[in-house]
């Protein structure tokens, strides 16, 4: 076992925290209290090579997919990159798009893989694999501004969906976007086509030139950025009704085609406080917060 | 790569290149000046052990711990986390019960979203920053006003169900920002109409156009005089107290007159109100005890030849002390700047010590409505009289509050008694305030109570322990609520 990798339960006895280099999950499972704890102790197993496998591909994990593009052997590798090769035709894209929930999606897989559990799910710093048993259901909260954690939303997961990932990305995220949308929370069928789409949707939610927006080149900020010389959003500035409406338009619009592809299931665009929703059916429309029927002070 | 200013990470193998004041890809370790630095903030695990937290082993011995880390009336379970309740489930999130000195107390727990709220800004200054009634703005946005000036200290009233939501939504989410950063206690900025900008900041010196407050005034340049006349006497012929408000003149006030000083001939501008006070001998201002004035001698018309004589001892000082300034008249009675002798340096000093640091005081205010109550009893009203009758403790965050007499339950808390960050919000856009409502168990059954839904104290599992602060009573406690720091 690598000695970096830190796990541990959370104060709450009911979470399992793991943390190795960037990598933080938070895993809960609902089952029986034995059935857990071999569910944990599987994941805690699978998780402490992740990273070691991650990084001994890390530079071909860096490069643009496609045809032409690179070949990767690791597990974790394989889902990131069949994540990003929908848009890979169309578009600069790395496997790193990905990241996130295909390694939520692969502790999840172990998690299920060994133990007999009701639900459970893995989160990945907001990329999220879940697993819904036979009439279980999840609600999953959506936030648009890390700094100020805060629901904008709401969607109730049930067995009988297609939906087992949910990803959100966005310039305020850890991760560098090229577009403007506060975040992009996107429902799919597994955490790392979620978490591809979400990349691509937030990306689409710009206003190419707008003077409001600060662009940074992503390597001037990280020399070892996959996104190279590309421009990163570092400030959005305030926009009217208008632009906020143009820009959440043209990240709908992506999102829509992307529904028609079957690629994913729904999408939530947050963008300086508005919200604009996509989805493939009308019961996984996430919905706004019941602002009417919360207890107002 | 080549840059000097970009080191390798080592800490794990992902060997980030990171440049000088940015982080790698964790967040957790940046570079700091060349050096690779543990930042921190997000590893809830390290923060969970700095806070004293029990961190639960796994993996080893995960089977002999029983999942609790709540327990015994050392314990109180405030709001802040606890979530709000949903149309689907009326009663607070949290209801629990302790038993205190072996009678039982039921702690009603729930974070209210307060869009009828604000928050009462006190900044100790003496400075003008705006007219009364002035409108005060975030990032251009109103967000309040300028209301009374109170003794050495200008009252800012923010928030209010009016920039919350009765603007537009961009107010709203400026206002609602704003609030949430000051009751976080956080730094804001704010620019006030026609006046000047300030940057505030719970339980931290305000900063008024660039310039760190650091003192607030001991008194009006007439109560100045009354304080230090003895002080003076004999040192020194003449001394004007420079003030925005009322100007004091040692040798017309009636303390120089109980001591016998002698008439000095100095004339001054500005609208005499009784003897020795003055009113408007400037226009407010960010200088001279808080007027608009450089050189002090501006407010000084000519002494009166009759009266006044060559060699005539002036001292001029500011009500905080902060400026001073000593002359001695020639021979054709005009005042010339000299180096303050060392017999009034201590008095100087003295109005300067008496002023105290001055600070930025951040009350929440906010009215507990009728579907909040609802969460705590079937009668909503009950709660309101409960609380009147003082059986029942309002709390937030387990800080005292005090209740405003009247109809409703309208608290207003110190948010710096208040844990960290306490608050959060809801796109709406209205505030996030913890509030717990603390009751013997039957006093909870006589007003309505959801009895069924007590649960017992042992069985919360927090995520988050905090200290209580030393200065705040006990929530627990039966002694009448207070918001007074002793």
């Amino acid at each position: 076992m690598n000695r970096r990798a830190q796990i541990s339960l959370r104060p709450d006895g009911r979470r399992l925290h793991l943390h190795d280099g960037p990598i933080d999950v938070i895993v809960e499972a609902f089952g029986a209290p034995d059935q857990v704890r071999i569910a944990y102790e599987a994941a805690a197993e699978r998780f402490v090579t992740i990273l070691d496998e991650l990084c001994s591909e890390l530079p071909l994990l860096r490069q643009a997919a496609g045809a032409d593009g690179p070949h990767v052997t690791g597990v974790v590798a394989r889902r990131m990159l069949d994540a990003v090769m929908p848009y890979a035709a169309e578009t600069f894209i790395t496997p790193m798009a990905a990241v996130a929930g295909a390694v939520a999606e692969e502790i999840l897989s172990t998690l299920t893989a060994t133990a007999d559990l009701g639900r459970a799910y893995v989160n990945d710093g907001g990329d999220i694999a879940v697993y819904i048993g036979e009439g279980e259901e999840f609600t999953v909260g959506m936030v648009e501004r890390p700094d100020h954690p805060c629901l904008f939303g709401t969607v109730r997961l049930h067995a009988s969906d297609p939906v087992r990932g949910i990803a959100t990305s966005g310039w305020r995220g850890r991760s560098f976007s090229l577009g403007i949308a506060d975040a992009v929370t996107v429902l799919a069928e597994s955490a790392a086509a979620a978490d591809a789409a979400a990349t691509v949707i937030a990306n689409a939610v710009d206003l190419p030139g707008h003077p409001a927006i600060t662009r940074v080149p992503a390597c001037e900020l990280a020399p070892d950025s996959d996104l190279g010389a590309r421009l990163v959003t570092q400030g959005v500035g305030e926009l009217s009704d208008e632009e906020i409406g143009l820009a959440l338009s043209f990240g709908a619009t992506t999102a829509r085609k992307l529904i028609e592809r079957g690629v994913i299931v729904a999408a939530a665009l947050n963008l300086q406080g508005e919200t604009r929703t996509v989805s493939a059916l009308p019961q996984l429309r996430p919905t706004g917060f019941p602002a009417r029927s919360l207890p107002h002070a | 790569m080549t840059d000097n200013d970009v080191i390798r990470c080592d800490a794990c193998p992902v060997l980030c290149y990171i440049k000088e004041g940015r982080t790698g890809a964790c967040d957790r370790y940046g570079n700091l000046a060349g050096q690779l630095v543990r930042l921190d903030p997000h590893v809830v695990l390290d923060r969970a052990v700095s806070r004293g937290d029990s961190v639960v082993p796994f993996l080893e011995r995960s089977h002999d711990w029983d999942g609790n880390l709540v327990s015994g009336p050392d314990t109180f379970v405030t709001a802040i986390g606890a979530g709000t309740t949903y149309p689907d489930y009326k009663p607070a999130p949290f209801i629990i019960s302790s038993e205190v000195n072996g009678v039982d107390i039921v702690t009603v727990v729930t974070e209210g979203i307060f869009s009828y709220c604000g928050v009462k800004l006190k900044i100790d200054t003496d400075r003008h920053l705006g007219a009364e009634c002035s409108t005060v703005r975030a990032h251009g946005e109103a967000v309040g006003h300028v209301t009374t000036n109170e003794y050495g200290s200008q009252m800012l009233s923010l928030g209010g169900v009016r920039h919350l939501t009765g603007g537009t939504r961009h107010e709203g989410t400026v206002t609602c920002e704003t609030l949430l950063n000051l009751c976080n206690g956080k730094a804001v900025e704010l620019e006030i109409e026609q006046g000047a900008k300030v940057t505030v900041q719970a339980d931290k010196p305000p900063i008024v156009d660039g310039v760190l407050e650091e003192r607030m005034r001991v008194g009006c340049g007439s109560a100045t005089i009354g304080m230090f006349a003895k002080q003076w006497f004999g040192k020194v012929d003449e001394v004007v107290v420079v003030d925005d408000h009322i100007t004091g003149v040692l040798s017309e006030h009636q303390a120089g007159k109980l001591l016998g000083i002698p008439e000095t001939g100095i004339k001054l501008k500005g609208r005499r109100s009784t003897p020795g006070r003055y009113f408007r001998v400037a226009e407010p201002g960010t200088s001279w005890g808080g007027t608009n004035i450089e050189d002090p001698l501006s407010i000084l018309s000519d002494f009166k030849p009759k009266i006044a004589w060559p060699g005539l001892r002036l001292l001029m000082v500011s009500t905080t002390g902060e400026h001073y300034a000593y002359f001695e008249l020639d021979e054709q009675l005009r005042p010339v700047e000299k180096q303050l002798p060392g017999t009034l340096r201590q008095s100087v000093s003295r109005v300067k010590e008496n002023c105290e640091p001055a600070l930025c005081t951040v009350l929440f205010m906010g009215g507990a409505g009728g579907s909040l109550r609802a969460g705590v009893t079937e009668n909503p009203v009950k709660l309101t009289h409960s609380v009147r009758d003082a059986l029942t403790r309002v709390t937030c965050g387990g800080a005292p509050v005090y209740v405003w007499p009247g109809g409703g339950i309208t608290i207003m808390v110190d948010v710096s008694r208040m844990p960290e960050n306490a608050f959060g919000y809801v796109p709406t856009p209205a505030l996030v305030a913890p509030i717990e409502f603390t009751m013997k168990l039957a006093d909870y059954g006589t007003l309505g109570g959801y009895l069924d839904h007590i649960r017992p104290l042992q069985s919360i599992a927090a995520n988050r322990h905090v200290s209580a602060k030393p200065d705040n009573p006990w929530p627990l406690q039966n002694n009448s609520q207070s918001a007074s720091k002793s």
